[in-house]
């Protein structure tokens, strides 16, 4: 039980990583793709920012009587990749608007069978 | 143990039943809302994690951006997703494959919280004592990202930046598409 408790954020965000991964790898809806990339990105979110944790710490803000912070360097990558993902998510969806814009469609196969038409 | 374990426990199991639902549902709607529970999901466990920092930006960005801007983009492209026949067992495997070498290479980490673990010995601890001394901020989240590594948050600007201009140059080019056809068309008649 108790190896459950201490690992469980461990795997979870690799069943979340996994998750993303599948819907990534799996599924011919371009939105969805995109979504499983977030699902990816944020498990992986979710590894440093355990890493991070104390128990019996307190958020890395300096006060009084306090002595035991919360690793503060994991919270900071983190912060500057979830502004990062935010950016390639919009660059993906504007994509995903182009490709709809020249194909009608956003499912790969569909996409991937008007392309051989016109090699025809 | 103290009870923010069991708050994490819950919130981690909701936030794995998010993940899978989203790739059951077919409704494209459906999987854009459930992206932003997930978000917000995963905002609750930054605070319980103790990343105050990270969870606000976690529930502006991640639940409040993404989510309208993919609500945007399937006002255009529709919401419904096609059944597909194409076989899932490669993916499937390939997955199972991955996640067990994964799952296995987690026994050597150090246990949730440990406050000995190798991480928390090097750095962090000159940060947490000589951050105040240094720049007199409290938050030491926001020292290190404006004032020591701020440099790097530049960099970030001029990701973000790129982006930017990546999606005004995929989105404007039918528009100018016209405008030249409009311009042929005059120069035709000229």
């Amino acid at each position: 039980m108790e190896l459950v408790i201490s690992h469980i954020n461990y795997w979870v965000a690799i069943l979340l990583m996994m998750i993303g991964f599948y819907a990534l790898i799996a599924r011919g809806n371009l939105v969805k793709t995109i979504v499983g990339l977030n699902i990816f990105q944020a498990s992986v979110f979710l590894l440093y920012i355990t890493f991070g944790k104390v128990s019996g710490g307190t958020a890395p803000i300096l006060q009084k009587n306090t002595e035991l912070y919360s690793n503060p360097l994991p919270h900071v990558l983190i912060l500057t990749a979830i502004v990062v993902g935010v950016a390639t998510t919009s660059l993906g969806l504007a994509l995903v608007v182009r490709i709809y814009e020249s194909y009608g469609t956003i499912e790969e196969d569909e996409i991937a069978e008007l392309d051989s038409k016109e090699e025809d | 143990m103290s009870i923010e374990i069991y708050i994490d426990l819950i919130l981690v199991i909701f936030l794995a039943i998010t993940a899978l639902a989203v790739i059951y549902v077919r409704n494209l709607f459906a999987v854009a809302m459930l992206s932003g529970i997930y978000s917000l999901l995963m905002a609750s466990i930054f605070v319980v994690l103790d990343a105050v920092d990270v969870a606000f930006t976690e529930a502006s960005v991640g639940a409040g951006i993404s989510t309208v801007l993919m609500l945007g983009v399937l006002a255009i492209t529709g919401n419904r997703e096609k059944i597909s026949y194409k076989s899932s067992l490669l993916p499937l495997l390939i997955v199972i494959g991955t996640g067990s070498l994964l799952v296995y290479g987690t026994w050597d980490l150090p246990m949730f919280g440990d406050p000995y673990a190798p991480v928390h010995m090097h750095v962090a601890p000159e940060y947490i004592s000589n951050t105040y001394k240094h720049t007199g901020m409290p938050n030491i989240v926001t020292a290190v990202l404006a004032s020591y590594r701020g440099y790097d948050t530049l960099g970030e600007v001029g990701v973000i930046f790129t982006a930017g201009v990546g999606v005004l140059l995929l989105l404007s080019r039918k528009k100018m598409n016209k405008h030249t056809n409009a311009k042929n068309k005059l120069e035709d008649k000229s």
